[in-house]
């Protein structure tokens, strides 16, 4: 099968409130696909539906060819799924939930093997509610994998853990993708994004406002190289009077955007040539992060131009 | 329906209700504290009344032998005071009955002279009152028969209903077996069903293949573990400690098995209807109340003045409460049937009206 998830028109509205307003976009079966977007865009009711716990308003979903709504029975024994803040029965130990699972399932998972997939071996004995949050989400991490899914579903499994917990779970994402497995992730951190995902969308205020590869996405809504140095404002006009460039002043730093490899030089020449006092030239790529933040703040701003009118 | 995870679900139910300190003080030593607590209050009401006696006849052998005999029918105890104001005594002293032996009293048994005995009873305990004059005229008229040389004529024997006489304690075993059988399942499934859905339980079990019958079986079956272990310490401890007499007869069993049924689905149907864990509190305790005090869990129906007898019968742990005095008192499980009826068919509509109305995912 091509894709693994298929999205047309996805509407899901309360009342007035469209949480989702019209969304589209397949995802690749074997793919990491990342779904960003600032907290409230409408990630969690997207990654629901696609589950079968929410029911869509309008629009069609198919996750392995199946519905998700109508068709959760057949479904679900194919995909794993964490939450958002994973919860579990308060009193049960990790390797009894497993084990738990696995009934449920009807597989046979090897609790020891599956907790120490996600570094979780030595609370196989501990109580639920005595783990961290992030030994918690490691947990639900586990209990995804019980019934050997072909599409993995995490919403935001790394907001709020520490950085060791989290490069686990990535180690964890990169091992399901290797396996040949789907993975639909949903995150407000681009690093993790742009580290683990082949495809990425980016969903604001229920609307996707970019898609495509991370390189795709840099290149499309930003993604040019730029010169930064440390030094006054005055610097930043003295070199686009001499220059006609864009640069800007940022923070004590003035940031020039290059339009080819040679500005450099140029402005390297115009910058000893000013007078006037900088410091430490660098250049800089724009990163997802950069890309991010300058949509959806525009989107914000509501001055949401066309490409290439800036 | 499968099995296996019916059973997987009732291990790891079963596991976590052991792991929680409070759920287990709840289940089995709530029922023991109970059981104690109105063992010991009923268990007083048996004693007897203490009758403070004047005996102005002192010391004629017939007054003695009479106040002797007064002590023998077990209904009394008689306290010998002085000579005075009886009736000022017993007011500052907030002592119920007195009664007082006039002179002559030997003398005018011996010479079958009427004789008048006095005796005074405080209005506010009617009981005691009762229990003394029943006493007093029972051991006088007695003594009446043997001065006239006669015998009475007419007897009355008092008989027990089914096999023995009954006592309050009696009563008590299947009521307090009937109120665990509602509170246990009934509390914490409304909590359970309000809790599982704030924190995504639920949503996490329906990506699962565990159906909400399956899920709903595995709870049923757990509460009727529980009930038969308490409803075991309870008749233990009534009969050991109190010396009830229940028996524990196979007529038992329906309801120890449907009574969990209907209360676990009702609590089910109650959380459901709730938004939030506290307003679940507030549904379940509405539910559970009026049937917890009105339904003969702590003092028979038939004592209840109307409207609440009325009341009682619309109340369906009415019904299990019935159920289990007549098999456990009587014996009757013939009598029982229709109790049996009722609460199984309530537990199969309540069931299967819990599953359909309880979701597990979001609309």
């Amino acid at each position: 099968m091509p894709n693994a998830i298929e999205v047309h028109g996805l509407k899901k509205t309360y009342g007035d409130l469209a949480a989702v307003d019209g969304v589209d976009f397949v995802v690749p079966t074997g793919r990491v696909f990342a779904f960003l977007g600032p907290n409230g865009a409408g990630k969690t009711t997207t990654v629901e539906i696609l589950e079968g716990v929410r029911k869509r308003s309008e629009g069609e979903v198919r996750v392995l060819g199946l519905d998700p709504w109508e068709d959760g029975a057949r479904l679900h024994p194919q995909v794993g799924v964490i939450p958002q803040e994973f919860r579990f029965f308060e009193k049960i130990h990790p390797d009894e939930a497993i084990h738990y699972y696995g009934v449920l399932f009807g597989t046979s998972p090897d609790p020891e093997k599956l907790l120490r997939l996600v570094g979780l071996s030595d609370k196989a004995t501990a109580k639920f509610d005595t783990l961290s949050g992030g030994q918690k989400q490691k947990l639900g991490l586990a209990l995804a994998l019980v019934n050997d899914p072909k599409v993995c579903f995490l919403d935001e499994p790394t907001t709020g853990l520490d950085p060791q917990a989290r490069r686990a779970i990535w180690d964890v994402i990169r091992q399901l993708r290797s396996e040949g497995r789907t993975v639909f992730l949903t995150t407000h951190y681009l690093e993790e994004a742009e580290l683990l995902a082949d495809q990425v969308a980016i969903i604001h205020h229920g609307k996707i406002i970019a898609s495509g590869t991370p390189e795709e996405i840099i290149a499309a809504h930003g993604g040019r190289e730029r010169l930064t140095v440390e030094g006054p404002p005055s610097l930043a006009q003295y070199l686009n009077q001499r220059l006609g460039v864009a640069a800007r002043a940022v923070d004590g730093r003035v940031e020039v955007p290059m339009r080819e490899r040679g500005d450099a030089l140029k402005v390297l020449t115009a910058l000893e040539a000013s007078g006037i006092p900088w410091q430490r030239f660098a250049t800089a790529h724009d990163t997802l992060e950069d890309v991010f933040v300058a949509l959806v703040g525009k989107m914000d701003d509501g001055v949401l131009k066309a490409e290439g009118a800036a | 329906m499968n099995p296996n995870r019916i059973f997987a679900d009732l291990v790891v139910f079963a596991r976590g209700y052991f792991r929680n300190p409070i759920g287990l003080f709840f289940s089995l030593f709530f029922p023991i504290i109970l059981v104690s607590i109105f063992g010991v209050i009923f268990s007083s009401g048996s004693s007897p009344v203490t009758i403070h006696v004047v005996n102005q006849d002192s010391p004629s052998n017939t007054s003695i032998q009479f106040l002797s005999d007064l002590n023998k029918t077990g209904a009394v105890n008689v306290e010998l005071t002085s000579d005075g104001d009886l009736s000022g005594f017993l007011a500052s002293n907030s002592y119920p009955v007195g009664l007082i032996i006039p002179k002559g009293f030997a003398a005018a048994l011996a010479n079958h002279t009427p004789i008048a005995l006095t005796m005074y009873g405080n209005p506010q305990d009617p009981t005691s009152v009762g229990i003394a004059e029943s006493a007093v005229a029972t051991v006088g008229n007695d003594y009446s028969y043997r001065a006239a040389n006669s015998t009475p004529i007419v007897f009355l024997q008092v008989h027990p209903v089914g096999s023995t006489l009954f006592t309050s304690i009696d009563y008590l075993v299947p009521g307090l077996i009937g109120f665990s059988i509602l509170t246990s399942p009934m509390f914490s499934m409304v909590e359970i069903s309000a809790s599982y859905r704030k924190d995504g339980l639920f949503r996490q079990l329906s990506l699962t293949p565990l159906t909400k019958g399956e899920w709903l079986t595995a709870k049923i079956l757990w509460y009727i573990v529980l009930t038969f272990i308490s409803a075991g310490v309870m008749v233990g401890m009534g009969v050991f400690v109190f010396h009830a007499h229940v028996t524990l007869v196979v007529g038992l069993l329906p309801f120890l098995i449907l009574g969990p049924v209907f209360f676990v689905a009702l609590g089910m149907l109650a959380g459901s209807l709730a938004k939030t864990v506290e307003t679940a509190a507030v549904i379940g305790n509405v539910v559970t109340f009026p049937m917890m005090f009105l339904s003969g869990t702590f003092f028979p129906v038939a004592l209840f003045p109307e409207p609440w007898r009325t009341v009682a019968h619309y109340l369906p742990l009415f019904y299990v409460i019935d159920g289990m005095d007549r098999v456990m008192l009587f014996n009757n499980l013939a009598g029982a049937l229709p109790d049996i009826a009722f609460i199984a068919v309530a537990s199969v509509l309540t069931f299967i009206a819990a599953v359909l109305t309880f979701r597990w995912r979001a609309e």
